[in-house]
């Protein structure tokens, strides 16, 4: 895993690490450099809805997919190679998610030496309108 | 608890498995158990596999399977604590992690909606390796409650 961030800094490409994550494998979230910023991306499968009647996705998929893109963020930004420890996270949900891809981006709001605070967005057709927001905390040094 | 209440509850845990984890999928994928339930009240459970892990030189499950165990588990307590049928979905989701996770042991959730109205249902939850005095995570999370006559936006 350290391996892997070590490669994802020298080379921007996430390949290694979501690899190296099993859970990430099994929701089919991976992340990839656009802009100079990391696109969070949550292929749609089947298994990840939670309501079968309206084909909306589970709520926890939508939080996996914003605090997985908050840590792949820290990942790329940050100086030591040590997994970020979320300390908390507060999911938003704006509207319901369809079966289809969704995507996420994070922003710093402050990044200290002991403590982030991440802002991440994900949304399906249009950023404009997000389908859930999250605000998350995390540990960056060990407790 | 009588011997002959027994099968009675395990019939009642199978039918909410169905309603709660069968009719669910990404509840299914995760393989979510009825622990217990009462009015107002849910536990599930997350069994541990390695394809969950988060960390994987700790071993340790990923925040969000706990996220969508949570998010299940006070939806469950939100009808658990309706008096007939009715939609609903998450509004927030707040999980504070007060210690981490252990590898290769199941996570279990216990909800409670202490409080319901209307058109809104208050949860709180918490989840442990079984033992509730020493919390893994502790939540709280609001729902809308939607009238038979709405549909769609909150």
């Amino acid at each position: 895993m350290r391996d892997a961030v070590v490669e994802l800094r020298a080379t921007g490409d996430f390949t290694a690490l979501q690899e190296a994550i099993p859970y990430t494998r099994f929701m089919g979230i991976t992340a990839k450099i656009v802009d100079g910023d990391v696109l969070g991306t949550m292929r749609y499968s089947e298994h990840l809805v939670g309501n079968a009647l309206a084909q909306k996705l589970h709520g926890g998929t939508l939080g996996a997919l914003l605090e997985s893109t908050a840590i792949f963020k820290l990942l790329w930004h940050g100086e030591t190679n040590a997994v970020p420890k979320t300390i908390n996270i507060t999911v938003e949900y704006l509207r319901g998610a369809d079966s289809e891809d969704t995507l996420a981006r994070a922003e710093f709001t402050r990044h200290g030496r002991r403590v982030a605070n991440v802002r991440v967005f994900a949304w399906q057709r249009d950023p404009e309108r997000p389908v859930a927001v999250a605000t998350a905390h995390f540990l960056l040094v060990p407790d | 608890m009588s011997d002959s209440f027994l099968p009675q509850k395990d019939e009642i845990k199978r039918r909410l498995e169905g309603r709660y984890v069968g009719a669910v999928p990404h509840n299914r994928a995760l393989d979510l158990r009825v622990v217990d339930y009462r009015p107002e009240h849910l536990s599930l459970c997350l069994p541990y596999r390695d394809d969950l892990v988060g960390n994987p030189e700790t071993g340790v499950l990923h925040g969000g399977c706990i996220t969508s165990l949570i998010d299940a588990t006070c939806g469950g307590a939100v009808i658990m604590s309706l008096t007939a049928p009715r939609r609903i979905a998450t509004l927030d989701l707040r999980i504070d992690y007060v210690r981490p996770a252990l590898p290769g042991q199941e996570v279990i959730c216990d909800a409670h909606c202490y409080k319901i109205t209307r058109h809104v249902a208050f949860v709180r939850a918490i989840a442990h390796h079984g033992d509730d005095v020493s919390p893994i995570a502790s939540a709280s999370g609001t729902f809308v409650v939607f009238r038979e006559t709405e549909k769609g936006e909150s």
